[in-house]
């Protein structure tokens, strides 16, 4: 909208002069602005001199264009119009969530990037209901109170997915009345730390036993099984089996590491399962065949679509049919279905006629290294984190998990999307 | 002016109340994480500040109390802002609870921490904290927010608690058969999970709050569930059924 007020009349010289002389100043003022606002959120600078440079070309290249209709327009009222609407598109043209909110900490405005990473607020919203963390009811009362005290907070969330942000505020204009609520996302350094310990505390428990097994027989074939050809062969089968289990886990352990590093934010991609189940169903047809089960099929026509990332959605459903066939192999086939539910959403089903899971163990499978038969799940080259990935991918689509089973008929694992928007 | 001016003070009050809300909310949330953690990780310290805090929300569920009391003497409202006030009152009473049950799972921590377990012990209980925090969460943003529309969710939810706490409790069973020296910790574990559960219980029961202030209706009645640990047995010793 500041184009519109550096485009000055084309036929009026000497208005166009004084115009630009007041425009320059707003354009001043915003590329400072940019400036502020990107330096205050941690940035370096660059995506503000990208904005200033859009700004100035824009200014530049406009006057031609739009220059017929600000002819009838009076200057005073075109500044004022220029400043109201300037504000909500600079709002909504940050990348970082945002908040306008007044001094009873109503919030005004919400940008798209903060209903993507809290959920939609309606107007009048109160602040301090919606984030309730005490060191940010802290900071906000403070801010409205009007007092003097730090200009920025931790705010962590660690339910459902784990983030953290850097939130700053500032009065907006000189008359106090109105506040912007800036949230910097920090999630990545924070992980990157606790990732480290994590790991390590996961990868030294799970890595302790195969580890152990290795080394007790690198002592047997040194000692007692020195010139035994037979005992060495089958030993060493042994050892490839328990370094290629560590390397799995190892994978694992990275891939939901990564997973969890990840910065938050909805997937928003069109993802067309049918092909996407295809593919993977393609991929594991050797691995069904060695497990003697057949895959079938049973997709709608035509495109499926949901919102999500293709790559990350290939590995749910990679993880849950390699399931299905490890665990359901005595039932001989796997089935992959597709349909729309009557709520809209969009559900894929995978179901296995093995011997079922234990309805206690249900509730719990998703947990990390929770396993229902420890011996199996080893035998089967588990690594006891398959569905806690599943599960974290299907969290950040905003999608669920439910899973059916019974004792003897086998397993049912169904993945709901939400509707797309749209 | 006059009666423009009135009516601005009350709907200050309201949401002052309300604010006290989303502050006790904060709180509670943020005691029953610490509490957990701090049995995690066996960190005393942490549980001791944990405890300290209850203190706080004791005082703001008091506070709350008496200033609705206040409001509804001084402005006799109707509808919405009685139910509103009234909803605060039941919500707060709630929320004290859930930080009292919070609290409870910081006093075990030293009895847990003297004894170092294996870390699947804790697993369980971390899942199932993650599931009521997230409850939690739900319905005091729904309040936040004033949509209905999520609360129906909550109820799935705590099926969920309880199905998780079930399976706990039989895990936690079936550690103190393996080995009587885990018989203390877990028996205290045993209770952090039930307080765990209760507190999603007190989460669902705000959601009846809440959904009767947004709508004015009570949510309809259907919670036939229950957690359904009263009917764990333990499995003899060398019985394979109960192996985890």
């Amino acid at each position: 909208m500041v184009d519109d007020v550096t485009s000055p009349p084309p036929s009026r010289r000497g208005v166009a002069v004084e115009r630009l002389h007041t425009h320059r100043l707003v354009l001043a003022l915003a590329s400072a602005g940019f400036l502020v606002l990107d330096l205050y959120g941690g940035g370096h600078g660059l995506m503000a001199l990208l904005l200033i440079l859009l700004l100035i070309a824009s200014a530049a290249l406009l006057p031609s264009a739009g220059g017929r209709e600000n002819k009838v327009r009076r200057s005073e009222v075109q500044g004022h119009t220029m400043a109201t609407l300037s504000a909500g598109h600079l709002a909504a043209a940050v990348q970082d969530p945002l908040y306008i909110f007044d001094k009873s900490g109503a919030v005004l405005y919400a940008n798209d990037a903060a209903a993507n990473a809290f959920g939609a607020t309606a107007p009048g919203t109160s602040l301090q209901l919606k984030f309730r963390a005490p060191e940010m009811h802290d900071f906000i009362e403070h801010v409205l109170s009007d007092g003097e005290g730090p200009l920025s907070v931790e705010y962590t969330e660690r339910v459902p997915l784990e983030r953290a942000y850097r939130v700053s505020t500032m009065p907006i204009g000189e008359a106090p009345g109105l506040f912007v609520l800036l949230f910097k996302d920090q999630s990545e350094t924070r992980r990157i730390d606790r990732m480290r310990a994590d790991f390590i505390a996961n990868a030294s428990h799970e890595l302790r036993t195969p580890l152990a097994s290795v080394a007790g027989f690198i002592e047997t074939l040194r000692g007692p099984a020195r010139d035994d050809a037979k005992a060495r062969e089958n030993f060493l089968q042994i050892m490839e089996n328990q370094t290629a289990r560590m390397a799995r886990l190892i994978d694992d352990l990275l891939s939901l590491s990564r997973l969890e590093m990840k910065a938050y934010g909805k997937p928003t991609e069109r993802v067309d399962l049918h092909d996407l189940l295809e593919g993977v169903a393609e991929s594991l047809s050797h691995q069904a065949q060695e497990a003697g089960v057949t895959i079938e099929r049973d997709l709608p026509e035509g495109p499926f679509e949901v919102a999500g990332n293709r790559d990350e959605l290939v590995q749910v459903f990679e993880n849950l049919l390699e399931n299905a066939c490890k665990y359901g192999s005595s039932g001989g086939r796997v089935l992959v279905s597709a349909a729309a539910e009557a709520t809209g959403e969009k559900a894929v089903t995978i179901t296995d006629f093995g011997p079922g899971i234990p309805e206690e163990h249900l509730p719990r499978i998703t947990e990390r290294f929770y396993r229902v038969d420890v011996e199996t799940s080893r035998a089967q080259k588990g690594t006891g984190l398959g569905l806690s990935i599943v599960k974290h991918i299907l969290t950040r689509h905003d999608a669920r998990l439910s899973v059916k089973s019974r004792l003897g008929e086998g397993s049912s694992f169904t993945v709901h999307f939400p509707p797309l928007s749209r | 002016m006059q009666n423009e001016h009135i009516m601005r003070t009350f709907d200050e009050e309201l949401r002052s109340l309300t604010n006290q809300i989303g502050r006790m909310g904060g709180y509670a949330e943020r005691m029953v994480d610490q509490a957990v953690a701090a049995l995690v990780s066996g960190d005393t310290d942490l549980a001791r500040k944990v405890v300290a805090d209850d203190v706080y929300l004791d005082e703001r569920e008091r506070e709350i109390g008496e200033k609705a009391v206040v409001i509804i003497a001084k402005r006799q409202p109707m509808a919405g802002d009685l139910r509103e006030i009234v909803g605060a009152i039941r919500i707060s009473g709630d929320l004290e609870r859930i930080g009292d049950l919070g609290k409870n799972i910081a006093k075990r921590t030293p009895a847990v921490a003297e004894t170092r377990q294996a870390a699947r012990l804790f697993r369980g209980v971390s899942t199932l904290s993650d599931l009521a925090l997230t409850q939690l969460k739900d319905v005091l943003d729904a309040y936040a927010s004033r949509s209905a529309e999520k609360i129906g969710r909550t109820r799935d939810s705590d099926e969920e608690i309880d199905a998780v706490y079930t399976s706990l409790f039989r895990e936690l069973l079936t550690y103190m058969m393996e080995d009587p020296r885990n018989i203390t910790a877990c028996t205290h574990l045993v209770f952090c999970a039930k307080n765990l559960e209760r507190i999603g219980d007190h989460a669902t029961n705000i959601a009846e709050t809440v959904y009767h202030i947004i709508t004015g209706e009570t949510m309809p009645p259907e919670r036939p569930k229950e957690d359904r640990s009263h009917a764990v047995v333990a499995a003899p010793p060398g019985d394979d059924t109960g192996k985890i």
